[in-house]
């Protein structure tokens, strides 16, 4: 079938990206299907797992509640953003390893997601606002106390980079 | 691709807005935060040919408050709301309602006009419109109009809005008491959840702790958001005990007839209705108490 396209031109990951794409595409299949970039997950694809979250504009959104035509002029980073720019873990990551803050994987793109808005908009967050923060990210592994521990742990080692 | 094709259009201005709603009438639909229109779409339970993109209309992100309350533009983002201090200052309700909307990713994006227009019976903003009496200005192609919640509410998903009209801004009144206290309470199978019943309250008082104003609301537990002023109205001029506010918030639960679900039986509702409109006013007249 022919469906019309739509130019967008969205800064992906500091990347200048274009694109013709049909307006029913989701920015999270454009951003897995076309670009390859398949850190970022699909879930349940309705708003409810978290799984997709990315950010757009700095702040934490779902990416299947956004077609990728509505990104056009943005600027979205995913969790292959978040890393060192030689491919290194970035301390939110390595945190999440060092406390066994993930198991099966699927969820933990968009819980460091999530995690990086939270330590960007406040770098000492309190465990209610790690766990209001991630409230919206569905884990079905770790029982979520290991994934509030690393962003602690997260938060902690930053705090000593700083200083 | 889980949503049906449609042709997307980005609207520059709520002039051009209207212009397209005008042209595609009922086969287009708004897309304000999509944070349940697309779900929906997702769901395949709604196939507008045409979506009218307003997220990037400047004029529909403006808030502005004043003494007389606080005027959102329909656009602006739950998120924003939440973070305005004046506006926390004058109608603290829709910070306390907003702490159980969603999540913090859906709270970015989703929008308070989007929500209203949605117009479910257990979303939280729209209570706290009907229980505040907020004002919608509506606009079209053929001129604006203003409609109080109370009219605006028409069902379940269901508003006054005419298929050409767009919701532009929402008027939510202060009260001019200094002595203020609210309240915003509800049971969710998870916190952001939909609500199985949810109570709002907003209580005024003098100097000597009488109550001049009194407004209670509940979520859930009907076609639309519930308010029931003919009822608080008994309680002005009294300082209220708390078997006063027990007796309000049982009479208000008696009034409602909540559906049954999955999630909830309508006895559950409106047993949940009554113990939690009961919360919501204790609270609410704590606060308030707090105002010396």
């Amino acid at each position: 079938m022919s469906e019309a396209l739509y130019p967008i031109t969205v800064e992906v990951n500091g990347v200048q990206r274009t694109a013709q794409v049909p307006a029913r595409l989701s920015l999270v299949d454009w951003l897995r299907d076309e670009l390859r970039l398949t850190g970022t997950h699909v879930g349940c694809e309705h708003g409810v797992c978290g799984a997709c979250s990315i950010l757009l504009d700095g702040e934490a959104v779902r990416a299947c509640l956004m077609y990728a035509v509505q990104a056009d002029a943005h600027r979205v980073t995913t969790v292959e953003g978040l890393a060192a720019p030689d491919g290194g873990l970035s301390v939110l990551q390595d945190s999440f390893c060092e406390a066994h803050g993930l198991q099966c994987g699927y969820c933990t793109s968009g819980m460091l997601v999530a995690a990086q808005a939270l330590l960007d908009a406040n770098p000492r967050p309190s465990d209610d606002e790690i766990r209001a923060a991630i409230g919206g990210n569905l884990c079905r592994c770790t029982g979520y106390q290991q994934i509030v521990e690393a962003i602690r742990l997260a938060a902690e080692r930053l705090q000593e980079k700083r200083a | 691709m889980k949503s049906p094709p449609f042709e997307y259009a980005r609207a520059a201005s709520i002039d051009e807005a209207c212009a397209l709603l005008a042209q595609h009438g009922d086969a287009a639909k708004l897309l304000a935060g999509g944070q349940s229109l697309v779900p929906m779409m997702a769901m395949r339970l709604l196939r507008p040919a045409w979506l009218v993109d307003i997220n990037e209309i400047a004029a529909l992100k403006d808030i502005a408050v004043d003494e007389r309350g606080a005027r959102t533009a329909a656009c602006a983002r739950q998120v924003d709301i939440e973070r305005d201090t004046a506006l926390a200052a004058r109608v603290p309700l829709l910070g306390r309602a907003l702490a159980w909307v969603g999540h913090v990713q859906t709270r970015n994006r989703g929008t308070v006009g989007g929500s209203l227009a949605h117009a479910d019976p257990s979303a939280e903003l729209p209570l706290v419109a009907q229980l505040l009496g907020a004002k919608m200005r509506l606009r079209s192609a053929r001129g604006t109009r203003s409609v109080e919640a109370d009219a605006f509410f028409g069902g379940p998903m269901t508003t006054t809005l005419a298929p050409d009209e767009c919701l532009e801004v929402i008027e939510w009144p202060a009260w001019p008491e200094r002595r203020l206290g609210c309240a915003f309470v509800e049971t969710a199978a998870r916190h952001g959840d939909f609500a199985m019943a949810s109570a709002a309250a907003q209580i005024g008082l003098d100097a000597d702790g009488r109550c001049t104003r009194v407004a209670l609301g509940l979520g859930g537990v009907g076609m639309t958001p519930l308010a029931f002023p003919a009822l608080t109205a008994r309680l002005v001029g009294s300082r209220p005990t708390p078997a006063d506010l027990d007796d309000l918030a049982r009479d208000a639960a008696a009034q409602t007839e909540p559906n049954d679900d999955l999630h909830a039986s309508s006895e559950y509702r409106r047993h949940l209705a009554r113990v939690l409109a009961a919360r919501a006013l204790r609270a609410a007249l704590e606060d308030a108490e707090r105002e010396k």
